[in-house]
This record gives structure tokens, C-alpha cells and sequence, in this order.
């Protein structure tokens, strides 16, 4: 069996005391977008700083191609990076900052001209090729950075939260441009990001780390469906989170006993025991709501905080009479049916098979 | 509202009174070096420009002003590299004893210039090396280097740190960074501290005076000049030097406010 194209064999670093990365043991496989997510200094830059050569690792391997990177100089890599902050070159036109790494590389004048400005245009942007950078906008610059990192023709691109500066409206046409690129390119993508929307909206897998640890790596629909600890499933929001004790084990399910009532859940790929302590999650957007009460099943009654409108979409912020916070996703025309108003009482409930137990960590 | 044009005309009065004070002495020793008589009293006699043909034909002024120039010019490249150098080492590391390492390097102007010229005098004397063209040199590079330094760090300071590592990510290898991303961003830098510290050089009297030797510099011959006798003589060597420093200084502003203008735009 070859080997991935990037291997990070149990790769820690850290900065005097200081550990950013505690311990990294993962793969990227050829020709995947793999978005790194987590709250800020988790170590995710770091990751994607060592993996360019801009940091070197304390402990462990990384691995390109089946080469160990670890004293590889960053210049000497062929891993292009577009920048948070974007650092296109101030006193160069935007063709000449897409020629910059042509040029140390040693390719003649007219070839690099030729394909800068072939970048250029595939970006939609060759209009602009003379244009000082201070003068474009901010999508036209993000667009430069892409193609000054594109033109290289490398196996594998970083980018390190490069939509974080700009508009809404902006990042999600640059999310389209980048899936489309990657998927046209047929190379890596490794995508650092805060954002769970940009990770969510582009990835295959991600790779959520929290406190310089990897917490989860799975697709987009595993980490929201199954988040792995508490963690996770905090970090991914819209969800509901439950904890209590194991009250009885049945066949496949078993039933916990919280302060806000006695829930049954599935034991797909985990083992109960009676007494242990245990948290679940139900996805927001899996909760159903009515004005009675149900006839049987998992319930709660809650009172209506308020309610978030994301376009057609709307989140339901809820309190059960111990306090507990619930959350509901609904369609817009959905709820309309239901004409809530703040501190209604409702009951909430959900199927046996959309909650998921998560491992104690 | 009134109350503020009020305050703006008794600025404007004080802005030009401190223009007066500064500038009338050199005004008045431009305007008497045209003057025919030989002491500088008013009522002014006639026009002439005989004192100018007199330094024109002078062979040793001729010999002060290519002095002058050979160590304003050495001096303006030297200090430059060193000023851009330690501006450089502070921009790229981190290291202990940084603190005292740049307030060592910014300390020479702060010295009175008398004490550095007689330390100069001392130890060029003691190592052999007094009364030679490249003993103004280095004295000089050693004085103005501070303010290359000075200009450059601030420029480097305005430069986003990502840019460095973003040129080796794309291939380029630390010389080639600094030959095409680091140079070329501080290029205005390096030209106002090329004038700026250009101008210091040719101004300069004291440290000039002692460690020049038999190697005199325009400052210093004005001095001999007025030693001998008042000769209005002095007054045309004095606008000329004027002149250029003036220039060598508002080319130094001109690069680096152009640049400001520039970061300025969106």
C-alpha cells in the first residue's frame, strides 16, 4: 500500500514551555480538501506552519510523498500557502506578484509572463494584471493570492484562513471558487479555519482540533451527526447536549437519567453500563416541537427564550424548567404553523435514533 | 468659530517668526555674500559675484569641495549598509540583550560632538591612521549611521512580518528575499537615509576639523577662512554649502513622505 500524501507521525511542538501542538498523528490523502478547524490557539497554524516549513517540529515525523520534511527548508518545499493576511508583495503589480515564484524558481521571462497571466484569467481578474495591488479590492487581491500559489502547480495548497477578512457575501462566492478549483485541479486542499460554515461548506474530512489535540477527524456529516466528545459537540454548536446516569441497559438502548427527565438512547457503537455516567446529543435541527404533549418517547417541556433567523432558517433558543438550554432548526414556513411567541411553553421531542452517546473524555 | 481664526493667525505669526529666526542669518549671509564692500554692514555697496569668482579660482577650496564630496558620498553608502543592517537584525530576531544592542547603536549622536571628535583624534592616533581622507570616513559612518538606521527600522516596521516567509514559501531563498522583497520595500527607506545621512556627513565641522589632517573638508576651510580675517569670501562658500544641504535634506523628506502618501491611499 503507497503512503499518503502527507504523514504527520506523532508530531508535537512546542515553544519554550509553551506546547502548541501535544500531539499529531494523522494523514491527507491525495487530491482531498481537508479543512484543520478549531477555536484560536488550538495549534491549527502551527500544524499548517510546520507542514510549510515555517516551523519545525520538536518531536515526530512529517512526511511528504513519503519524504520526511522535517529539515527541509521552507524554499525548498512546494508547499504554496495563501496568507491570512494574503502578504502580496506592495511594491509589485499583481502579474508580477503571481510571477514571484516562477521567477525563483529559475523560469524564463516570457514563460512566466505567459503563465501568470493565464492564472490571472482564470481567476477572472486578468483586467487587473497591471494594476498596483493597493489598488484592488479585497476580493480581487484574495484572488491574486491564489493565483500567485496556483501558478506554482503545486500537489498540495495551504490556506490559512483566507476568507477570515473578507465580506459575507464575498466568502461565499469564494467558497464556490475554491471547491470548483479543487475539484478541477484535482489537488490537495489543506484549509485552516474558525469558521465551521467555510469547513463544513467546502471539506471532505476535517480535522477539529482543540488545545493543540486532534478531537475528531471524520467528514463534514460525522462530526455534526456524531460528535466524538463533548468538545466536539459543543464546538459544532446547534446541538442539544444531555448528561446524567445510566438508569437500565436494554438489547441496543438504554436509558439516562438527567435532571431534565429520563431520555432512552441508541448503543450503536458504545457500551453502557448501569451507574456510569453519560452524555448525548441530539442535532438541533432533529428535535421536533408541538403544543401537546406527546403520547410516548423522549420529551421535554420547554419555555421559548427567542428565536436566530438565518435566511429560510430558524434556530429556537429553549429552556427547560431546570434551566437546561435546548436548541431547535427549523424551516422558517415550518414554524409559522406553530404562531410562538416568547415564553410559550412547548414540548420537544426526538426519535430513540437521532440522539448519539459521547464518549467521556 | 472666531475664537479659532483668532488662534490660527497668532500660530501663523509664530510659525513665521520661527522660520525668521532660523533662516535670517543664512538669508543675510546669502544676501552679503553679492555684496561688493568688505564688512558686512548696512547700507549693502553693489552687486558683484567677485567673491565667487575668488573661490572659483581658489585651488584649495576646489580641493576642500572634492575632499567634501569623496567623504559625503563614502560615508552616505557605508553608513546606509550599516544603518540598514541593524535595522534588519532587529526586524528579523529576537535575541537577549536586544534592548542595550540598539540603544549602543542609536547612541553616537547623543555624544557631543567635541568629545567623539577628540576620542577619534586620540584613537586614530594611537592606531595610525589620523589625518587621512578615510579617517573622516569612518568617523562620519560611525556618526550618521544611527540616523540610516533609524529611517530603515521605521520602514521595516511598516512591513507585514508574513511578507519575509511568504517569499520562501514561494521558492525564493533567504538572499534571494532579501534581494527582492526585503530591498525593494524599504527602497525609499534606503534613499532618504542615503541623503540624509549625505547631508550630516557634509555639514559636519567638528569630528572634520580634528581628524582630517591636511585633508580639509568644506566646513573646515570656512573656518580658516574666517580665522585669517573676515573675508565675505565665507559668506559664498557658506551659501553654497547651504544649498546643498538643504537639497540633500529635502530630497531625504521627499522620499520618505512620498512613501507615507503612498501607504496612506487605500
Amino acid at each position: 500500500m503507497t503512503e499518503p500524501l502527507v504523514v504527520f507521525d506523532k508530531v508535537r511542538k512546542h515553544f519554550g514551555s509553551f506546547v502548541a501542538v501535544k500531539e499529531m498523528d494523522f494523514e491527507i490523502h491525495e487530491g482531498e480538501f481537508l479543512a484543520i478547524m478549531g477555536p484560536s490557539g488550538c495549534g491549527k497554524t502551527t500544524t499548517l506552519r510546520m507542514l510549510a516549513g515555517l516551523e519545525a517540529p520538536s518531536i515526530g515525523e512529517i512526511r511528504l510523498g513519503g519524504k520526511v520534511m522535517n529539515d527541509v527548508r521552507p524554499h525548498e518545499r512546494d508547499t504554496p500557502l495563501v496568507w491570512q493576511s494574503l502578504a502580496l508583495f506592495p511594491f509589485l503589480s499583481a502579474r508580477e506578484n503571481v510571477e514571484f515564484g516562477l521567477k525563483m524558481r529559475g523560469v524564463d521571462k516570457t514563460e512566466r509572463k505567459e503563465r501568470a497571466l493565464k492564472w490571472l484569467d482564470k481567476m477572472g481578474i486578468l483586467e487587473f494584471a497591471d494594476r498596483d495591488i493597493s489598488t484592488l479590492s479585497g476580493g480581487q487581491k484574495q484572488r491574486v493570492a491564489l493565483a500567485r500559489s496556483l501558478v506554482m502547480e503545486p500537489q498540495i495548497l495551504l490556506l490559512d484562513e483566507p476568507l477570515s477578512a473578507l465580506d459575507a457575501h464575498l466568502v461565499i462566492r469564494m467558497q464556490a471558487v475554491l471547491t470548483d478549483l479543487q475539484r478541477e485541479l484535482g489537488i490537495t486542499f489543506v484549509y485552516v479555519t474558525h469558521s465551521q460554515s467555510e469547513a463544513f461548506a467546502m471539506a471532505d474530512r476535517v480535522v477539529i482540533m482543540g488545545n493543540g489535540e486532534i478531537a475528531q477527524i471524520g467528514t463534514p456529516k460525522d462530526i455534526y451527526r456524531e460528535p466524538a466528545n463533548q468538545f466536539v459537540a459543543e464546538f459544532v454548536g446547534r446541538n442539544n447536549i444531555l448528561s446524567g446516569t445510566v438508569a437500565s441497559v436494554a438489547k441496543d438502548t438504554a436509558q439516562i437519567s438527567t435532571p431534565s427527565g429520563d431520555f432512552t438512547v441508541p448503543m450503536n457503537d458504545v457500551t453502557l453500563t448501569n451507574g456510569q455516567s453519560a452524555s448525548f446529543v441530539i442535532s438541533a435541527d432533529l428535535v421536533h416541537i408541538a403544543r401537546d404533549k406527546p403520547k410516548g418517547g423522549n420529551m421535554a417541556q420547554c419555555k421559548l427564550i427567542s428565536e436566530e433567523f438565518v435566511g429560510s432558517m430558524v434556530t429556537l433558543f429553549l429552556e427547560d424548567a431546570q434551566g437546561h438550554e435546548f436548541k431547535v432548526q427549523m424551516q422558517e414556513r415550518e414554524l409559522s404553523k406553530f404562531d410562538l411567541k416568547g415564553g410559550d411553553q412547548i414540548w420537544l421531542s426526538w426519535d430513540t435514533q437521532s440522539a448519539h452517546v459521547l464518549n467521556e473524555s | 468659530m472666531n475664537a479659532n481664526r483668532t488662534l490660527n493667525v497668532i500660530l501663523g505669526i509664530y510659525v513665521a517668526l520661527i522660520f525668521a529666526f532660523v533662516f535670517a542669518p543664512i538669508i543675510f549671509s546669502m544676501i552679503f555674500s553679492f555684496n561688493s564692500q568688505r564688512f558686512p554692514t548696512i547700507p549693502l555697496g553693489n552687486f558683484t559675484t567677485e567673491w565667487y569668482v575668488k573661490i572659483l579660482n581658489d585651488p584649495d577650496v576646489w580641493e576642500a569641495a572634492w575632499n567634501s564630496l569623496v567623504v559625503c558620498t563614502s560615508t552616505a553608502l557605508i553608513a546606509t549598509f550599516l544603518g540598514f543592517c541593524t535595522a534588519y537584525s532587529d526586524f528579523r530576531y529576537n535575541f537577549r540583550f536586544k534592548g542595550p544592542y540598539l540603544a549602543l547603536i542609536l547612541l553616537p549622536p547623543t555624544i557631543p560632538l567635541i568629545i567623539v571628535a577628540l576620542a577619534m583624534l586620540a584613537w586614530f592616533s594611537k592606531i595610525g591612521m589620523s589625518g587621512q581622507i578615510y579617517s573622516i570616513i569612518i568617523a562620519h559612518s560611525v556618526l550618521t549611521a544611527p540616523f540610516a538606521m533609524a529611517v530603515i527600522r521605521l520602514r521595516l516596521n511598516q512591513m507585514d512580518p508574513d511578507l519575509e516567509a511568504a517569499a520562501w514559501n514561494l521558492g525564493g531563498s533567504e538572499w534571494a528575499t532579501m534581494r527582492h522583497v526585503i530591498v525593494p520595500f524599504c527602497k525609499p527607506a534606503i534613499a532618504s537615509a542615503l541623503f540624509l545621512t549625505a547631508a550630516v556627513s557634509f555639514d559636519e565641522f567638528a569630528v572634520s576639523w580634528f581628524v582630517s589632517g591636511l585633508n580639509k573638508t568644506l566646513p573646515v576651510i570656512i573656518l580658516e577662512i574666517v580665522q585669517g580675517n573676515i573675508d565675505p569670501q565665507v559668506n559664498a562658500i557658506g551659501t553654497f554649502v547651504f544649498l546643498i544641504s538643504i537639497t540633500l535634506v529635502v530630497l531625504a523628506q521627499v522620499f520618505l513622505f512620498s512613501r507615507q502618501l503612498k501607504s496612506i491611499r487605500p
